[in-house]
């Protein structure tokens, strides 16, 4: 019999009372937990993109669904393709209020003999380009030689393996921190190498030529940098309306806007269920201590009457709730990290947005609040039981039924 | 020696005199009655002597103490450390093995100490069922886990409202033999009843009518 005791022991010789309150006290936990990994994995995969796009325009094809693919490939991990004339690289370059534009490349492997799965393939000029490259560069300090390949981080291949596209074996030298974008899902290579790959894939009957002209070199995109003091929005419309170049435009700055408007009405649902289910949480803790009041008041007139102050039968209740809320946050936060860990990919092909989870720390120190707000909920939920029990009427209580 | 001293205590509720101006003395040692039909003053009386309750008026000294001055934390104190209290109802902590309910009053009083809870057990005849819960316990066996936990921490006083109210004849007899023990010891003890054969177990029997101590009555065939 100890401090601790009596309290541990009123739990569990009640176990089916003490698991109600439980599962309760999880269910609380376990979203606000959840809820917040999910937004801030949300937040990060913004900034995460933020920081990968580097560019103020990026310049595609102007077939009609281009920015879609395009947007498709960042942003949602899907493979495409699609082309233009290499030649209007050097031509963006020289545009008014162009800083800087670094040409990418795509290649779609295929699910077949040829490659080792369907696979985005993206060549950059390491010379110049501005976005991947510093990525790249995180991961390994030297220049991706011929044929080899750095892969994002969804890519299960490692370095010291091969990859096969397109009957070419690529070995794996880097492997990209994760962004929480599409671009995980790719592999990188240099210009010199999709140049290879991209002459296996005809082989292969894979067209990449440009439909309406006879490039001999191909690009996918082009991503510029706007001078400074430039207007972005003037520089993209400029791009855009050349009478020959027949390319259409992507402004990151409102690729970026669009994802965080989708950012945040993900986040206020979040919000608002966290909000709901504590609110009913809350009210059904209520009730159930409310009952609870009930139910001992004798067990209190017996311990006041031997002895037990006021305080300690506050510090009783407060105890058993404390012992509730531990068990229930952590059995809530351990399902909560379950669910979110275990099924990263389907919330993120769900959500359609960047998503990235924050590291080990930042999760650790969410469980703890978690932990911290289940068991304010618990304790604002039993004061008022806490106070009403401890200012039972002893003698009238237990002289009832004499 | 006095143990209690009530002096002109009343306790009124409205319009109501539950107690009217009422004085005891109980000597330390000493074996009372407390009788009286309902609604005498008999559980306010025991309310106020049990430090549950505080009188409107007069003095209540407990040990030289006026309880009817104290705080509220200070009586749960004083009951804590001088009083045994046994009610009708077998009031045990339901989640609570015997032992259990007995050592969680020494936890309040001062320590555990599961070997003097069994001893304390053993004295009601209960030590072999010190592991089982009220549930599985009679009534008797119930009232006299009461009586242990009631007299572990050795109070100077045994209040007990209607101990036998509830038992059958078997085990009132084992309960009444246990009060006669611990008034052999030295205990004292008041015993609030309706029951004439506990009252004459007594050495003094007092009897309140409408909240007056109407008869005060000493038993002349009392055994030790």
């Amino acid at each position: 019999m100890s401090a601790a005791g009596l309290p541990f022991k009123n739990l569990t010789r009640k176990p089916g009372r003490t698991w109600a309150l439980v599962l309760l006290t999880a269910f609380l936990s376990l979203s606000l937990f959840a809820g917040s990994v999910v937004v801030m994995s949300l937040q990060s995969g913004l900034r995460s993109l933020e920081a990968r796009l580097g560019a103020d325009i990026i310049v595609v094809p102007a077939a009609a669904k281009t920015k879609t693919d395009f947007q498709n490939i960042l942003l949602q991990g899907t493979t495409g393709a699609f082309y233009m004339d290499a030649g209007l690289l050097d031509q963006i370059a020289a545009a008014e209020g162009v800083e800087k534009a670094a040409p990418q490349t795509f290649l779609a492997t295929l699910k077949a003999d040829c490659c080792s799965s369907r696979l985005q393939v993206i060549g950059i000029d390491q010379q110049a380009d501005f976005t991947v490259q510093p990525w790249i560069a995180q991961s390994s300090s030297r220049e991706l030689g011929p044929l080899e390949v750095a892969v994002g981080s969804d890519i299960s291949a490692g370095v010291g393996d091969t990859l096969r596209i397109y009957r070419q074996s690529c070995p794996v030298v880097a492997r990209l921190s994760p962004t929480g974008t599409g671009l995980d899902t790719a592999v990188y290579c240099s210009m010199e190498t999709m140049k290879t790959l991209l002459e296996a894939a005809e082989e292969m009957g894979v067209s990449h030529k440009v439909t309406s002209d006879n490039a001999e070199e191909v690009i996918s995109a082009v991503y510029v940098k706007v001078a400074e003091g430039a207007s972005v929005d003037q520089v993209a419309t400029s791009l855009m309306s050349h009478p020959r170049w027949k390319v259409a435009v992507v402004q990151t700055r409102s690729m970026i806007t669009d994802v965080s408007d989708g950012l945040a009405g993900v986040a206020s649902a979040v919000k608002v269920l966290i909000g709901a289910v504590w609110a009913l949480s809350f009210v059904i803790l209520l009730v159930v201590f409310a009952l609870l009041t009930n139910e001992r008041k004798r067990e209190f007139a017996v311990l006041r009457l031997i002895g037990a102050s006021r305080r300690s039968l506050r510090r009783l209740i407060l105890t058993e709730t404390g012992l509730v809320c531990l068990l229930g946050g952590c059995l809530g936060i351990a399902v909560g990290a379950a669910v979110i860990f275990l099924f990263t990919a389907l919330i993120e092909s769900a959500l359609g947005l960047p998503y990235l989870t924050p590291d080990g720390g930042k999760i650790a120190l969410v469980a703890v609040l978690s932990l911290l707000g289940t068991a304010l909920m618990g304790a604002l939920a039993s004061a008022r039981t806490a106070w009403h029990l401890s200012r039972v009427d002893t003698g009238s209580i237990l002289r009832e039924g004499n | 020696m006095s143990l209690l001293e009530i002096k002109n205590v009343s306790k009124i509720y409205g319009e109501l005199k539950a107690l009217d101006n009422v004085s005891i003395h109980v000597d330390q040692g000493e074996w009372v009655a407390i009788m009286g039909p309902s609604g005498s003053g008999k559980s306010t009386m025991m309310n106020i002597i049990g430090c549950m309750d505080k009188p409107t008026m007069g003095e209540v000294l407990l040990d030289g103490v006026d309880i009817a001055k104290e705080s509220s934390k200070r009586l749960t104190d004083i009951r804590r450390d001088k009083i045994g209290l046994i009610f009708q109802q077998f009031h045990m902590v339901n989640y609570l093995t015997a032992v259990e309910n007995v050592m969680v009053s020494q936890y309040y009083h001062s320590m555990p100490d599961e070997e003097e809870a069994l001893e304390a057990l053993g004295r009601v005849g209960l030590r072999e069922r010190a592991r089982h819960l009220p549930s599985q316990l009679s009534g008797g066996e119930q009232q006299r886990v009461c009586v242990a936990r009631a007299l572990i921490n050795h109070p100077e006083l045994i209040l007990a409202d209607e101990p036998t109210g509830n038992l059958d004849e078997a085990n009132e007899n084992i309960v009444l033999d246990l009060f006669r023990q611990l008034h052999r010891e030295g205990t004292t003890l008041i015993v609030v009843t309706h029951d004439p054969e506990v009252a004459d177990a007594a050495q003094r029997t007092i009897v309140l009518e409408h909240g007056k101590l109407v008869k005060e009555v000493i038993n002349e065939h009392f055994e030790a």
